[in-house]
């Protein structure tokens, strides 16, 4: 247990310091929701079923959107040390093969709240309430949706091994998810099969209880259903990609 | 230090079962730089990794440092190192941040990885470009990062993937140096390589793969020697065919080759040819009567070499094919 702690925190360490040496990505990582809030999100007013202040309805799906792409998209990174080389040096040492997964998911959840931080404290000006409890509850499930995606990502990068494969598929994956998921327009205004399909979605789940949680009621049933649905597709997630980061070598 | 048996290993392609490694036998001694030759797909770099522990056999048993493969993957790891043909480093750091890191993986603290690293740096020459960003550095300057990432955590096997594919001499000459100095420290040296002079030169013993099996082990003297004989070359002006078909019959030569299609050794006769290579028995008795033979049947010669065999030569008996141009 030391030692998955120890190998953890190396390779979160190394993450974390490439992370702040190409700075672009970080960047655009945060620019992608502002632009979001600042062009997307004044066109929702006029939108009837959103409420009063448009930013309260659309902060806390913006937010699940950059947790599920902040997840989705870091296979890519895997890949180009899987053709550098780098994984398999480190394969060959005696480093706990669960630290690589722990280690990379950590930065990406720790990127991706940061973010999340940001996003909120650029709202608030725009009329966004919230109170400290209820945004450290969608904080955590943000984190949930990090770690379960970016471990999906890994997994995949691992069984593709290429970026061309891996582009489509995730485009292919990302686009629905993030559509039934209801982050830019209410679904109940919907048909009611897509409603129905919405529902099948574990972040429709997370959307709604994001709202919720904004909205001042964490005592809604959609919040613990959200983390209850999202913690289980964190522990697939991080299952699935620990065995397949555990099973070229014994 | 290193010994297989029966190592078995096959692949399950979409369209067929490749068996990459067929029954591999092999025994390294501590301390000695053993080559391993063969051409591409021979199961060279398969064997490899398998003694790396990156790919577990399907059947056979070995055991590297005298642990158990397969048993204590794990345990073996901490007492080789590997260096892959690809290299290993990532472009926005420094040697020296990869080889803290390195150190720090195989479990050790931060001081004396530090430590390590500054050690290493002084070790390969790498001080002029240590601080800098991997992605600044040459061919040969990446490649003895590599090396110094592999020994680090002073393994008792080191392998080595083709080390020198790739680069100009003199980075080659370093990196003999290198391996000459780790083997002076009592290293054992693993070393894949597809230059026959790199062999020659670096390695105490040799192992050639071809098939999936070994087909020949030994020091380069002794495989030399196992050709015994000389081989000739002939500049036969594209007469290759007539000539081959008078040399075939005669009791002194062993067999005739095209010396520039090596490649293709099922065409012997190739009109091609301005070649051939003939492996006889004495070479001082052969080219009279080679002349003569020839001369007599009015083929005119543009040139007759005499040479002893190289393991170019062994390989080529081995295998049926170059490994000098198999190899890129």
């Amino acid at each position: 247990m030391y030692k998955l702690g120890r190998d953890s925190w190396l390779v979160f360490a190394r993450q974390m310091g490439l992370l702040l040496r190409s700075p672009a990505w970080v960047f655009v990582g945060i620019m992608q929701p502002l632009f979001f809030l600042l062009l997307f999100g004044p066109l929702l007013k006029s939108i009837p079923g959103i409420g009063g202040n448009p930013y309260r309805f659309f902060i806390p799906g913006l937010l699940i959107q950059l947790s599920i792409f902040s997840g989705l998209f870091v296979g890519f990174s895997l890949i180009a040390e899987l053709r550098l080389g780098i994984i398999e040096r480190m394969r060959v040492t005696p480093v706990s093969r669960l630290a690589l997964l722990i280690g990379r998911a950590a930065s990406t959840v720790l990127l991706l709240l940061v973010q999340g931080i940001l996003l909120v404290v650029v709202a608030l000006p725009f009329g966004l309430t919230v109170q400290i409890g209820p945004l450290l509850l969608t904080l955590a499930l943000l984190a949930l949706i990090a770690l379960g995606f970016s471990s999906v990502s890994y997994a995949i990068a691992l069984w593709l091994k290429s970026e061309d494969a891996l582009a489509p598929l995730l485009n292919l994956l990302s686009l629905p998810l993030l559509l039934l998921a209801g982050v830019f327009l209410p679904m109940d205004r919907g048909p009611r099969w897509l409603l129905r399909l919405s529902q099948f979605n574990p972040f429709k789940w997370a959307t709604d209880a994001s709202r919720a949680l904004f909205a001042g009621h964490p005592g809604d049933p959609s919040v613990w259903k959200a983390l209850i649905i999202l913690g289980a597709v964190a522990v697939i997630g991080v299952t699935w990609a620990a065995r397949s980061f555990a099973r070229a070598v014994r | 230090m290193i010994e297989t048996e029966g190592l078995w290993k096959s692949f399950r392609g979409r369209k067929a079962t490749v068996e990459a490694v067929r029954g591999v036998d092999l025994s390294v001694q501590e301390g000695e730089v053993f080559g391993f030759l063969g051409p591409n797909g021979a199961g060279k770099t398969t064997t490899l990794r398998i003694l790396a522990t990156l790919v577990p056999p399907d059947k056979g048993r070995a055991t590297v440092a005298g642990i158990d493969l397969r048993r204590s993957a794990g345990q073996v790891r901490r007492n080789i190192g590997y260096v892959a043909q690809a290299g290993g480093t990532w472009d926005q750091v420094s040697a020296r941040e990869e080889l803290i890191l390195q150190a720090r993986l195989f479990g050790i603290h931060k001081g004396e990885a530090r430590r390590r690293a500054t050690d290493a740096i002084e070790a390969f020459e790498l001080t002029d470009f240590a601080d800098r960003h991997c992605k600044t550095y040459s061919g040969g300057q990446r490649r003895r990062v590599d090396i110094a990432l592999g020994v680090l955590h002073r393994p008792k096997v080191l392998f080595l993937d083709e080390p020198t594919a790739g680069l100009d001499p003199q980075s080659r000459a370093h990196v003999w140096a290198e391996v000459r100095r780790l083997r002076a420290d009592g290293m054992t040296v693993f070393v894949t390589t597809h230059y026959m002079d790199e062999a020659d030169a670096l390695c105490d013993r040799v192992a050639i793969i071809d098939q999936g099996t070994i087909v020949a082990e030994g020091s380069p003297d002794e495989l030399k020697r196992e050709i015994a004989g000389d081989v000739v070359t002939l500049g036969v002006n594209g007469a290759a065919e007539k000539a081959t078909d008078l040399l075939r019959t005669e009791p002194y030569v062993r067999r005739v080759e095209p010396a520039d299609a090596m490649l293709v050794p099922a065409r012997p006769n190739s009109p091609a040819a301005t070649q051939l290579r003939l492996y006889v028995d004495e070479g001082g008795t052969a080219i009279p009567q080679i002349l003569r033979l020839l001369e007599g049947a009015g083929l005119h010669l543009a040139s007759i070499e005499l040479h002893r065999p190289s393991l170019d030569d062994v390989f080529l008996e081995k295998t049926g094919r170059s490994l000098r141009e198999v190899g890129d």
